[in-house]
């Protein structure tokens, strides 16, 4: 064998990376759902049946805000950022109140864009681009460095497949790199336990400014299923500052990617993938 | 106190009252099962459980009180067997002396409860969780004037979860090579106490992400047996279906990943993408490319109707012709081959001495496979032949994975024609109080031990969570031994542990 017949079986196999984002999106898997969307006017006073069943707290329902008879209403409010996407609310609202939307797009900048529930607030607040200056310097080249610190290994394992021939991160100029001196960001994933942050913080600080800061998954952001344990931070802000959150449990590729192009301004005048037609 | 000799044998997926554990008292008990280990035995856990003060009288002084708890396989009888020791505090006489199997099982008890085990050749944290990082502390170290030592982590230079390595070497050859961890430890088995909780089963599905099924598994299967029942059989062929897609995957990943750092691209590149095709399997079942929300205590959390099977066999069909090829090139390359061979070897007598599990444990030659040994749920009545290859180098590690590629790939193939009938999920009676439940899940990277311990409400008084890296960083410890250090890459790839199912 040899070096021709592996050449000759590559090309073969022609290019296989994806069209998105100039073509179609992959589809996501049909039982996958997406992002969700609350409607807490839906809500039946006195109903707490997905709180109930969260498992990650992520559904509260405090006293939100007086009707116009005065009397004063509790609406539920989703937080997205704690949310691991089980969709077992969903399935015990009595209203469909919360609802699957079937967007992979989920990115925000603020953690609180995260909140869903209120009036003009049933959906999340997706992230725009980088300032200007920050989009000049990084726009068309993105080093970041990735820092696994308490993940159970499947947000780490969806951020490598971005850079495998299918999804080839590459070809945006985003790249993960060894060291943080190398690095304009850090990508980061786990609650940030205990034992990590210092590490984390040492990481950072190698990092030259400017630099930005990218919280993917559950776990990075609130602690996701763990959230509330004594071993760990609660997420990656309570030890840097974030630029970018990616919810998900773990986010799907195409949700973490959106992200990382949306913060590069990379996506605009693109089709919105497989976003629910008449919302892109 | 009971006076028997041996331990009580139960099988797995199986309970047993707490009452008709037998016990001894603590110096006894490490007797017992240093002869039960030396009779050819397995330690598949080795775990304290705390014991209520008023057990232990006058030596209450010493500190809390604890029982310890051995589960040992007879692989070659197909049965497990448990013992305790009687409420102790303050020391015993070690068991590691006597067998290395419970090296670090005794590490963590004495880190978890504070007993503290006599005569322990390395007596340190597993896995300390409070003040300093894991890797502050001292090291195992080689002296002399060509001796140099390289520190390296917890941050990687790739995309991979933290740990430290201290490599002591003489030039480029490793003399010693010590794993401190403890850095992913974010209290999983504290927060059961008490459980089973609402995040529970959340939790569970990410003890080890890349082993959502192998650990789901073992969790319903032990709240299953707690409950005196079992879950469905369309369920439990459902969950046999789903941990041979996991162990697809992965065992795709990897040898991708040891491709790419024998800079051998065509397989790297190809393994890359056909991961994420099986991975996209788990979501056809799913909607997760982790498998979450698939196994639920008491069933399966989605069925595979005939169209879906349909479509999960034919892309099936088409990631196993793909995987096929990609592994083609590997093996056809002599660069590749003359990486892989005499790099990192386990020989099988040091993978017997310290309990190895899964595809390292097969390719140091032994024939260990719980999926054979102790089979439970479905695998009592459908089994894959085990994959042993004899060498234990990175060849042989590599060689084993490939032939559990086919293997899983023919056994998924032969449970698609012939699903059972019924419903996938029913509901969970209560657990039985005071009882003892043991569950062993064959995961892509071995032997995933689940045991439950209830309390008087049939609450988790302890629940001990072993995953197969457990046992396995030492393999690779082992394997490093007089190696070049720049050979570390392919050696850890060789054996991929998982840092996160070690911490807990």
């Amino acid at each position: 064998m040899f070096v021709l017949d592996t050449i000759i079986h590559r090309l073969k196999r022609g290019c296989e990376t994806m069209a998105y984002p100039n073509g179609p999106a992959p589809a996501l898997p049909d039982r996958h759902g997406g992002s969700l969307r609350v409607e807490a006017a839906k809500c039946v006073d006195g109903c707490m049946a997905c709180v109930a069943v969260c498992p990650t707290e992520a559904i509260a329902r405090p006293i939100f805000a007086k009707g116009a008879d005065g009397a004063t209403r509790r609406s539920a409010v989703l937080d997205l950022g704690r949310c691991i996407f089980c969709a077992e609310c969903v399935a015990a609202c009595p209203t469909q109140a919360i609802v699957q939307t079937r967007d992979h797009r989920m990115a925000v900048s603020r953690r609180e864009d995260l909140l869903l529930g209120a009036k003009e607030q049933e959906e999340l607040r997706l992230a725009g681009a980088l300032g200007d200056e920050l989009r000049r310097l990084l726009g068309r080249s993105l080093r970041l460095r990735q820092v696994s610190a308490g993940g159970c290994g499947a947000c780490e394992a969806d951020i490598n497949v971005l850079g495998t021939i299918g999804w080839d991160l590459s070809r945006f100029g985003i790249q993960y790199v060894a060291s943080p001196r190398h690095a304009d960001g850090l990508l980061i994933t786990g609650p940030v336990t205990k034992a990590m942050e210092l590490a984390l913080r040492k990481t950072w600080e190698a990092v030259p400014e400017p630099k930005i800061v990218i919280a993917v998954g559950a776990c990075a952001i609130s602690g996701g299923p763990f959230v509330g344990h004594a071993e760990h931070n609660g997420g990656a802000a309570a030890v840097v500052p974030v630029d970018l959150f990616i919810p998900g449990c773990p986010p799907h590729p195409l949700t973490i990617l959106d992200g990382l192009l949306r913060l590069l301004g990379r996506l605009e005048g693109k089709p919105a993938g497989n976003a629910p037609a008449g919302k892109r | 106190m009971n006076s028997t000799t041996s331990f009580v044998q139960l099988a797995n997926a199986t309970s047993l009252p707490w009452a008709e554990v037998p016990a001894w008292p603590v110096a006894e008990f490490v007797r017992v099962t240093a002869a039960a280990l030396e009779r050819g035995g397995r330690l598949c856990a080795w775990f304290g459980v705390p014991e209520p003060m008023a057990t232990v009288g006058p030596s209450k002084a010493e500190g809390p009180a604890i029982s310890l708890v051995a589960i040992v396989a007879s692989d070659a009888e197909n049965i497990l067997a448990v013992g305790r020791s009687a409420p102790f505090s303050g020391k015993y006489p070690a068991l590691t002396p006597l067998n290395h199997q419970a090296h670090l099982f005794e590490r963590e008890v004495w880190e978890q409860h504070g007993v503290e085990p006599e005569g322990h050749p390395w007596l340190k944290p597993v896995r300390r969780t409070a003040g300093t990082a894991p890797a502050v502390g001292e090291f195992f170290r080689v002296d002399g004037g060509e001796i140099h030592e390289v520190a390296v982590g917890p941050v990687h230079a790739g995309v991979i979860e933290p740990g430290h390595f201290r490599f002591q070497c003489a030039g480029e050859e490793v003399i010693h090579l010590e794993i401190a961890l403890g850095y992913q430890h974010r209290g999983v088995e504290t927060a059961m106490a008490g459980g089973p909780h609402r995040a529970t089963l959340s939790q569970m599905e990410t003890v080890a992400g890349d082993s959502t099924i192998a650990h789901t598994t073992a969790y319903a299967t032990v709240l299953e047996t707690l409950a005196g029942g079992e879950a469905p059989l369309r369920a439990q062929w459902l969950r046999a279906i789903a941990l041979e897609l996991e162990r697809l995957a992965s065992h795709t990943g990897d040898l991708g990943a040891l491709a790419g750092d024998v800079a051998f691209l065509p397989t790297s590149a190809a393994c890359g993408k056909i991961r994420g095709d099986f991975l996209n399997l788990s979501a056809l079942l799913c909607g997760n490319r982790f498998g979450r929300s698939l196994v639920r205590p008491g069933g399966c959390g989605h069925d595979l109707e005939p169209a879906r099977a349909q479509q999960l066999l034919s892309r099936l069909e088409t990631h196993l012709a793909d995987i096929e090829q990609a592994a083609t090139w590997l093996w056809d390359a002599a660069s590749v081959r003359a990486r892989f061979e005499n790099v990192g070897t386990v020989f099988a007598s040091q993978a017997t001495e310290i309990g190895l599990v899964g595809p390292a444990a097969r390719a140091s030659g032994l024939v260990r496979d719980v999926r054979y040994d102790h089979p439970a749920g479905w695998h009592r009545f459908a089994q894959a032949p085990v994959a042993v290859w004899s060498g234990g180098d990175v060849l042989a590690r590599a060689r084993v994975r490939w032939l559990e590629i086919q293997r899983s790939g023919q056994f998924i193939r032969e449970q698609l024609a012939s699903p059972p009938d019924g419903a996938v999920r029913e509901d969970l009676l209560p657990a039985a109080p005071e009882t003892l439940a043991v569950a062993l899940v064959e995961g892509w990277r071995g032997e995933v031990c689940h045991v439950a311990l209830t309390d008087a409400a049939g609450r988790f008084r302890r629940y001990k969570i072993v995953d197969p890296s457990f046992h396995n960083w030492t393999g690779l410890a082992l394997a490093l031994r007089g190696q070049a250090i720049s050979d570390f890459p392919i050696c850890n790839k060789s054996f991929n542990l998982s840092y996160c199912g070690f911490d807990l």
